[in-house]
């Protein structure tokens, strides 16, 4: 099952945190659609269009590696389903 | 990308920071089956479906909260008004079916069982006197359940007899929990015009029209609203005002509606309806009283607040109905007391009196909400203020509500605690001049000529 889906990174700016989310998504399958990514103050901010592929890695089971590896790097990941944006923002 | 990244940052700010949440999940759910004349049969029964139900509710909500990043903040269980089938025994204390879903809803995490509840705007039946004679002891012996009665409606007119009787009951009720400063009075709204599908408590049930099971989502959002008015310049006219209102009412139905959406469709149950109400929470910020003072009044219950409300309960309403096609429930912003800290400030402050609550009814949802007054109140006293608050709903073919706390032992000023997401309530001040002769006369208040439309 081909789940889009939205992550969004905050956190202080620091080597590494590209790499490392971006490992824990090929790791998982999960292909990167589209990355924004900018710095404002010292916070680093960065939101991707990403599609997980549920039947090799279970959404729960990727927000908590993804979890797992902001807490490693010391910036807060969030993973969330893209329709809620979709219906949020669009008519 | 579809969505840009400023609208991404949009929606975690507004969870993150500005309160939005789901404010509850309610799953509506048929009891009529469980109708048996032998109470304990009847109590075991209800337990048993309660319990199925309530044991999928709260991990399906907890998996769509974590998908979604959206709080759900309450999983509740609307029932089938219990009068209603306790008709079919002839125990004179209904307790037992108020106990019967309140533990199984405990063991899950259910936070609240609606529908210890009778309708009796016409007339009194024998099961809804028992069942009207049990609240007090119901309520203040269950942790969960929360009871409203229906006293009023456009079609019918208000029966007196029934809303002296609630009255009676409300004191009861108090004195029966008075070592948690009548606590039990937050469980049970009186009501005129009642809905059958209204998500939130304590007036939630599952009425007659029902299909066996359905999912209501009740929004939230005044802290985000909040912050939208806030953000606008001074001078920005009143039609902007509503707009950006409207705009961002829009954002938060959408999100209402496609969590009821999921919801539905991983418990296997249709949807049934998105309630648009503003539902303000004791957190710092998530105030419908603070948007008030955003739009421009000093604090509210000051001169211009029903005018501010009436433009805010308007266009939430005309941004959700582009949000959704499946509005119910009451579907108006909501005016507690004691569960929005800018309502207890305002009447801290001598700003808010129980008469502007009144005429701020007139022109939102459910008006004298999680009132505490003194204890002492008479119970004519409190059965003429309710009795006002159907007189409105009644003409203008709205639903009002009342819950009211007379607090055994307390007075004007003081402060009580109830906690959670019931907050903190002052003892309001009442107008002492009621019309006890009126109430006591009974009777019914004989349908107005605006409910004569077919």
């Amino acid at each position: 099952m081909h789940t889009p889906a939205i992550l969004s990174v905050l956190g202080g700016d620091r080597v590494g945190i590209v790499a490392g989310i971006s490992r824990v998504l090929a790791d998982s399958n999960a292909n990167i659609e589209d990355i924004r990514q900018t710095i404002i103050g010292g916070v680093f901010s960065m939101t991707m269009l990403v599609t997980v592929e549920e039947d090799s890695v279970p959404f729960e089971e990727l927000q908590q590696r993804l979890n797992d590896i902001g807490q490693e790097i010391g910036v807060q990941v969030t993973l969330q389903r893209e329709d809620v944006f979709r219906y949020m923002h669009r008519i | 990308m579809h969505i840009s990244p400023e609208e991404i940052v949009e929606t975690l700010l507004m969870i993150t920071q500005q309160n939005l949440d789901i404010r509850t999940v309610t799953l509506g759910l048929s009891l009529d089956a469980c109708a048996d004349n032998d109470l304990d049969a009847m109590a075991r029964k209800v337990r048993e479906t309660v319990s199925r139900t309530a044991e999928r509710l709260v991990p399906v909500c907890e998996a769509i909260e974590s998908a979604y990043g959206i709080p759900i903040v309450n999983k509740r269980i609307a029932v089938t008004p219990i009068a209603q089938i306790a008709a079919a025994c002839d125990a004179e204390d209904l307790t037992p079916l108020a106990v019967a879903p309140d533990e199984p809803a405990r063991d899950v995490g259910v936070d609240f069982i609606g529908g210890f509840s009778a309708l009796v705007h016409k007339g009194i039946g024998d099961g809804d006197r028992r069942l009207i004679a049990s609240i007090p002891h119901a309520l203040s012996t269950t942790e969960r359940v929360c009871s409203s009665v229906n006293v009023a409606s456009t079609r019918a007119g208000i029966n007196m007899d029934a809303v002296l009787r609630m009255a009676e009951v409300i004191r009861e009720a108090a004195a029966a929990s008075a070592d948690t400063d009548g606590f039990a009075c937050g469980k049970l709204v009186v009501f005129c015009n009642m809905v059958e599908d209204n998500p939130f408590m304590a007036g939630a049930m599952h009425g007659a029209g029902e299909a066996d099971a359905v999912v209501n989502v009740g929004i939230s959002g005044p802290g985000v609203v909040r912050a939208v008015v806030s953000s606008l310049a001074e001078d920005t006219d009143l039609t902007a005002v509503a707009e950006a209102i409207k705009a961002t009412a829009f954002k938060i139905t959408r999100a209402g509606e496609l969590i009821a959406q999921e919801a539905a469709r991983r418990l296997g149950v249709s949807m049934g309806i998105v309630d648009l109400s503003l539902a303000p929470t004791p957190a710092e910020g998530d105030s419908v009283a603070e948007i008030i003072e955003a739009i421009g009044v000093k604090r509210c219950g000051g001169p211009g607040t029903t005018t501010a409300l009436a433009l805010l309960n308007d266009a939430v309403k005309k941004g959700g109905a582009m949000g959704t096609s499946s509005i119910g429930g009451l579907s108006g912003a909501f005016i507690p007391v004691s569960e929005d800290m800018g309502m207890v400030r305002a009447v801290q402050d001598g700003a808010l009196t129980l008469e502007k609550l009144e005429a701020m009814t007139s022109v939102c949802s459910v008006g004298l909400d999680m009132i505490a007054v003194p204890g002492d109140t008479a119970t004519e006293t409190i059965a003429a203020i309710m009795s006002d608050a159907c007189a409105i709903g009644m003409i203008n073919n709205k639903t009002t509500a009342t819950r009211l706390i007379p607090v055994p032992g307390k007075d004007v000023g003081d402060m009580v605690e109830y906690g959670g997401l019931f907050g903190s309530a002052p003892v309001m001040s009442v107008n002492g001049w009621a019309g006890t002769k009126l109430v006591r006369r009974g009777g019914r208040v004989p349908a107005p000529l605006g409910s004569l439309r077919n």
